[in-house]
């Protein structure tokens, strides 16, 4: 199975790179139709509000503005802005206009202008009175009996309990003897916060009528075929009228897995029937699209004085706002790629999400993973201490290993049972000795940290993820060849930046035996690709580069075929290479030579083909994470020495885009532990939606990341290959707290980790306090 | 109010309105490379140089830009022929989205120009209004310190790493 790569393993560039580096490459915003409207939203000022009317009488007389729509105006459907695959197991809880509202920046309105000033004084110019009602702003008390009902709406769907503002709910039971067998219990809360994904483009939409009057959506967006399939449900639209394209994409990181703008640029370029386009302002991107889940996990944990862990019991509160895009398959993510990490007799795991009147969860890379790897990973920390075992010895002893299976992956899927699955590769250990050397664990980690106010410590983070949806995802691709012997590659998977269309191009290439540069790419236009679910759950290098290998292998077929007819050969054993067929005896045929033959002479045909791919395999990618912090004890601050990621992806199709994956991962989650942290009013008002006040990590302070790719051979995967593209953001925040416990001695269970909460529980720990 | 401005080495005369923003005018005018993503300044994936000085052009009025020198992300180089920097950035991994690299090339430009042999601490103090949220900026470090080396003729110009080669 295992062979040599000549393509699939190369860092070649990146297709699309130079054309972005010198301005080139279009994005949506880049495209100019003439005769485009400038779209706006009204926003709620409230948390949570009856709207009784709205007067749009003055907006209107505006010059320049040509449409006003309110709720009346659009068709009432229930739907999810999840970008996920149907049936979806979100519940249908939102209207692409309502006449509620649910949080601060909910839209109430939206408007078409000829100009960005009209349409941002219609906006300004629309009464709009409001019954306001009680909020839910705390998560935990979402439940209570007396809690005001988010969705009181009757024709909502699926919502499991709404009286109860319950969103989604979750759980399972593996063991009878919880705690029976443990010398020693672990039982922490920990919290985590609102954070948002801050793609540098924000959410961006443009519609317009082509020439056969046909809806053409120009979206910035990780799941074009769903975002056609959802805007065809929401505005009841035939789908066949309808083409959505997604162009080059300012980033996504799962808050475009998200049919945000789509429906509501489609209402008004229906209605005016001119262009349309929608933009979010920064501050509309960040509190008003969507955001990470924030989460109260408590974590209990049984454990054996010789090391065993016996006991995981893992209950999860998800906030997911609003509404609950992604609620379900967020929580269920938390028990689904963390607690399979490691071995237990009993492994207890219970998730609810609850609404509140805050921001609206949805898709953040790492879905729930990056959560609860934050408990776990700090319990892990804290059990081995117990026991006066080396963490990383500790680790090794307890973690799943290639040929062993874990209980949780039959129970627990996405917002569904799960599939069962043995992990054919794992370079965990591995991962654990290469990034632990280059930490300088040994000499780091404990010890004495000396008398001056910077402490220094060192911290380690074990993680897994999935590679793809098993059982639910599926992608597809088709491949055409050419006079030249290029071949132009047609598929769904989309690239947002992550450089999938280089690395499917890359399998391709492998397959037919061609330089990178032969293969076309153009990848998700729901008029010219085949399907594919979309660039999300980590699915497109494992899922989608199948789809595009089996194609490939198709073709191939085809040309060794005609490669015997002419040459009146049996071609059974021959190799494609450097865009030649060799066959058995030595002769070589070139691939121009071949597809000249079948276009124009010999049994006339287009050398095609296509596949689709489906898995009910998820394997996990694994790394271990290491960090040497600096705590100023006297002022709180955390400073990231070095940042080591030591990630097993199996075989990296590109190892310079795998890097590139782990860093960008790595570096949000840093940002994401340290600093980053959407903070709200007492009426729910977010307070620093702008990036001066919303810290994302800048080049200046970004810590040395040193990226460490651990080859593995996954068996089920395109040469090799497992998934890179998410596992690396959820090592950042438990590693670095127990980087800052190794450090100072503070185990800190609320995130982020910002100078006064660090302060505070150095305070703690001086009066001899718990600091969680 | 006439707008009289050097675009790329070109002299142009465009027609601007009271308080166009020099970021939307550009656009406007097929300069797309220059994006738009706080309009706050805060991101610097607007930035251009202005008479050599890289600012961003989301908070710079277009009528401040009278009889200066204004230089985009087009003027830098092309997919034909491109700057060095455009070379290193493709070949070092230091583009992904890409959507951040107009602004980080036009810094990087403006700290080679006055710092040919750029320390790495150089580089990240030049780079630090420039946001990019893809690629945790090691790559793009890399970069500028390999286009440095061209510029100043330590190291061959051109594409070594090419398509389809090892690393
Ligand atoms: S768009 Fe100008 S700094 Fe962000
Ligand atoms: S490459 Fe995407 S923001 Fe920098």
């Amino acid at each position: 199975m295992k062979r040599k790569l000549v393509t699939a393993s190369k860092s070649v560039k990146k297709v699309d790179a130079l054309s972005m580096a010198t301005g080139r490459a279009l994005y949506v915003d880049d495209f100019q139709v003439p005769g485009m409207l400038i779209g706006k939203v009204l926003r709620s000022p409230h948390a949570h509000a009856k709207i009784l009317k709205i007067d749009a009488s003055e907006a209107k007389k505006i010059p320049g503005v040509v449409c006003v729509l309110t709720h009346k105006d659009v068709p009432r459907i229930p739907h999810t802005t999840a970008g996920q695959g149907y049936p979806e197991p979100s519940p249908y809880d939102t209207f692409i206009l309502d006449n509620k509202v649910r949080y601060v920046g909910d839209r109430v309105a939206a408007v078409a202008a000829e100009t960005r000033d009209a349409a941002e004084r219609a906006i300004r110019a629309i009464d709009v009175t409001y019954e306001v009602l009680p909020a839910v702003l705390d998560c935990e008390r979402a439940m209570d009996p007396d809690a005001p009902k988010i969705h009181d709406e009757d024709d909502a769907l699926r919502i499991p309990d709404a009286d109860r503002n319950l969103a989604a709910e979750m759980g399972f039971t593996i063991g009878t003897s919880f705690f029976e067998k443990a010398d020693y219990i672990f039982d922490r809360k920990f919290v985590t916060h609102y954070a948002q994904h801050c793609p540098i483009e924000p959410h961006i939409t443009m519609a317009y009528f082509d020439e056969q009057d046909r809806l053409v959506i120009r979206t910035s967006t990780q799941v074009p075929f769903h975002a056609r399939r959802i805007v065809a449900q929401a505005l009841r639209y035939p789908l066949k009228k309808i083409r959505v394209i997604k162009p080059r994409i300012g980033g996504g990181f799962g808050a475009k897995q998200e049919v945000l703008l789509e429906p509501l640029v489609a209402a008004l370029a229906v209605k005016t029937h001119r262009p349309v386009k929608i933009e979010l302002t920064r501050a509309e991107e960040t509190s008003a699209s969507r955001t990470r889940h924030p989460m109260v996990i408590h974590l209990r944990a049984g454990l054996k004085k010789d090391g065993i862990i016996t006991d995981l019991d893992m209950d999860v509160l998800s906030n997911t706002g609003a509404y609950g895009s992604h609620a379900l398959t967020v929580a269920c993510n938390t028990g689904s790629k963390v607690l399979p990490l490691y071995r237990a007799d009993n492994v207890k795991f219970d998730a609810k999400a609850v609404y509140t009147n805050l921001p609206v969860g949805g898709a953040y890379r790492g879905y729930g993973a990056t959560q609860a790897a934050y408990p776990m990973e700090c319990l892990i920390d804290e059990m081995a201490e117990r026991i006066g075992m080396d963490p990383l010895e500790f680790r090794k002893k307890n973690h799943i290993q290639e040929g062993e299976s874990s209980p949780v992956f039959k129970q627990l899927g996405e917002g569904r049972e799960g599939v069962a699955q043995t992990i054919m590769s794992c370079g965990l250990d591995r991962c654990i000795d290469l990034g632990a050397k280059e930490i300088k664990w040994k000499e780091k980690h404990g010890g004495d940290k000396g008398k001056g106010p910077l402490k220094r410590g060192v911290g380690v983070a074990t993680l897994m993820q999935g590679s793809s949806i098993p059982g639910i995802d599926m992608g597809a691709a088709s491949i055409k060849m050419n006079e030249d012997g290029s071949f132009n590659l047609l598929m769904g998977a989309t690239d947002l930046g992550t450089g999938s269309d280089t690395v499917l191009a890359q399998i391709a290439a492998e397959v037919l035996g061609v330089r990178t540069e032969d293969i076309i790419p153009y990848s998700s236009d729901t008029d010219m690709t085949p399907f594919d679910v979309g660039a999300y759950a980590s699915s497109t290098t494992y899922l989608s580069g199948m789809a595009v290998k089996k194609a490939a292998e198709e073709v191939k077929a085809q040309i060794l075929k005609v490669a015997g007819q002419m040459l009146d050969v049996d071609p059974t054993g021959s190799k494609l290479q450097d865009g030649m067929v060799v066959l058995p005896n030595g002769r070589r045929l070139t691939l121009a030579e071949i597809s000249l033959q079948s276009l124009y002479i010999l049994d006339q045909h287009q050398i095609m083909g296509s596949s689709s791919h489906i898995t009910t395999a998820s394997p996990p990618p694994f790394a271990a994470h290491f960090a040497e912090v600096e705590v100023d004890t006297e002022t709180g601050k955390v400073e990231v020495i070095k940042y080591v990621a030591a990630v097993d992806c199996g075989t990296a199709i590109n190892p310079r885009l795998a890097e590139g994956q782990t860093e960008g991962a790595v570096l949000n989650g840093i940002s994401y532990a340290l600093t980053e942290e959407i903070c709200f009013d007492s009426k729910g008002r977010p307070r620093n939606s702008t990036w001066t006040h919303y810290k994302i990590f800048n080049a200046a302070e970004a810590p040395p990341l040193k990226t460490i790719l651990v080859p593995t051979w996954e068996p089920t995967g395109p040469y090799g290959a497992k998934s890179v593209s998410e596992i690396s953001i959820n090592g950042p925040m438990p590693c670095l707290a127990n980087a800052i416990y190794d450090a100072v001695g503070i185990r800190l269970t609320e995130a982020p980790f910002t100078p006064e909460k660090v302060l505070k529980a150095l305070r703690l720990k001086a009066r001899g306090r718990r600091t969680d | 109010m006439k707008l009289q401005m050097k675009l790329n080495g070109q002299q142009v005369e465009w027609e601007v309105v009271g308080n166009e923003l020099l970021l939307d005018l550009l656009r406007d005018r097929g300069f797309h490379g220059t994006k738009r993503g706080c309009e706050n300044g805060d991101c610097g994936c607007c930035a251009v140089q202005i008479d050599g000085k890289t600012l961003n052009s989301c908070i710079y009025l277009a009528g401040q830009a009278q009889g200066r020198a204004v230089t985009t992300i087009e003027g830098v180089g092309t997919m034909k022929k491109p700057h060095p920097l455009q070379t290193a950035l493709v070949e070092t991994g230091g583009v992904q989205c890409g959507f951040c690299i107009p602004g980080i090339i036009l810094s990087a430009k403006e700290l080679l120009e006055a710092t040919p042999n750029p320390k790495e601490t150089d580089i990240r103090e030049a780079l630090d209004g420039n946001l990019c949220r893809c690629t945790g900026y090691t790559k793009q470090f890399e970069a500028i310190k390999n286009a440095a080396k061209v510029l100043t003729g330590k190291k061959p110009r051109g594409s070594k790493a090419a398509s389809g080669g090892g690393k």
